[in-house]
Order: structure tokens, then sequence, then C-alpha cells
């Protein structure tokens, strides 16, 4: 739609000092549009969520952010391993992540229950070797 | 209660200074950033031991008015730049979060 914002953000790999960049990024403009700050905070917490998994498990990747009047759309696409079992991965506190992950204070399973949670709809397409592309969207109410 | 008054009541030190006279009106306490993240409220003290890098970007994303860093937990050197860079307030306490939540409690 020709009436988006869009924004790209390139996510780095294996590099936590970075990681939140571009969620911090998105939240700061939304906040200088004017977006209520409920549909700031789950688009916020949502990126970064993805963000850090990116980080973690797919050596980085790009993320791509449309802002409309009555949503954010978000795509994570990432050339990772992929998610063997989505349903799996999407329970709270299943995890793979490995422990230096752990002592960071990420690692708790709660990634991408977090992420459903704060998004209003979320999509997973993932392919074994491939990758996977996380799609969100976040209503503003 | 503004940050600044909270630290001079409980005498937590000022590690990194942002926005001192924000307003503290909630205590959260945890360790678990994705746990956290979801659930701290906006405005409240961050009670943690997690001195990373990763926290400063929590306590952004989750809009707390400051990070208090009990039992002493160490700050690391890039969590400091990255909180300064971002005028994110670090505390610290010899307190352990318990102790230093009853007190918050009395005070906001």
């Amino acid at each position: 739609m020709s009436n988006a914002l869009h924004l790209h953000y390139e996510v780095p790999s294996d590099d936590f000092t970075r990681a939140g960049e571009a969620s911090g990024s998105v939240k700061k403009r939304l906040k200088s549009l004017g977006y209520n700050t409920d549909a700031i905070r789950r688009v916020a917490i949502a990126m970064y969520e993805a963000e850090i998994n990116m980080v973690i498990h797919a050596d980085g990747g790009f993320c791509d952010v449309d802002i409309y009047p009555d949503r954010v759309e978000v795509l994570l696409s990432d050339k990772g391993p992929g998610i063997p079992d989505v349903e799996k991965a999407m329970q709270e506190g299943y995890s793979t992540a490995p422990d230096n992950v752990r002592s960071l204070g990420f690692g708790a399973g709660m990634g991408l229950p977090n992420i459903k949670k704060y998004t209003d709809e979320m999509r997973i397409e993932t392919t074994i070797g491939v990758g996977t592309n996380l799609y969100l969207t976040v209503n503003v109410k | 209660m503004t940050v600044k008054e909270l630290a001079e009541r409980l005498k937590l030190t000022i590690l990194t200074e942002g926005d001192l006279d924000r307003e503290v009106i909630d205590c959260y306490i945890g360790d678990l950033l994705s746990w956290v993240m979801g659930r701290a409220p906006e405005d409240s003290a961050w009670l943690t031991v997690m001195g990373n890098i990763n926290s400063i970007a929590v306590a952004t994303l989750a809009d707390v008015s400051c990070i208090v860093l009990v039992e002493h937990a160490a700050l690391d050197e890039e969590a400091r730049q990255k909180a300064e860079l971002h005028d994110v307030t670090i505390l610290q306490t010899d307190d352990n979060s318990f102790e230093l939540a009853i007190k918050i409690n009395e005070l906001i």
C-alpha cells in the first residue's frame, strides 16, 4: 500500500550488543508519529524477542516494517536452520538456546509465546536448512 | 516520588544517570529478560541482578523508570555505555530484592 511508511533493518549475527536496535528505532519512530503507547510497546517487545531469536538461532537476518495508520506489519526473515517443531517452539518454557544465552537472561522459552501474546496476527513460514520468515501484525486501536 | 528522591531516600548508588526527575509509581522484580519485558509496568523501578547489555534494551522497551541492581550485582562496561547512550538510569544497592521492594513500597 502506498500510504505505508517502510523501514528496513539488518539484524546482525551473534551480536547481542546490537540486538534491539531495530525494535528501539521503530519504537522511537512510532512515538514521534503519535501512536498509542500500548501499541508501541507491543510492537517493540515482539520485535525485540524476534531479533534476539535471530541472533541466538539464525546468524541474523533482516527486518522489514510497514507502518500504516491502523496497524504495524513486520517481517523478520533469516537464513537460519529453520524451526523443526513449531508447535513445540510455541510452548512457554520450551527452549533450545545454549547455556551462554541463558546466563544473559534469555533462553527461558518465552520468545515466540511472548511474540504471539503481543501481536494480533502471527504467522511462521519455516523450512529446515533454508530459513524462517516471521510475519507479525499489531493493530493500533 | 522521582528516581532521584528514591535514590537519596534509600541510599542507592547512581551508576548511570538518565532522567532522574522521572516518576517511579511501581516496582517490579525479575531476572528473566523475556519475562520482565512482557510484564514490568511502565514507570516502575525494576529490581534485578542482570547488569548486562540486554537489560538496557529491556529497560528501554518496557519503559521502566530505572534499573536497580540489587545485592551489589555488577554492571558490565558495555551495558554502562549503552545505558548512558539511551539515558537509562541504573542504581545499585546491597539490599536484596525483597528488602528493597519493602522499602520502595513504603515510599511510593
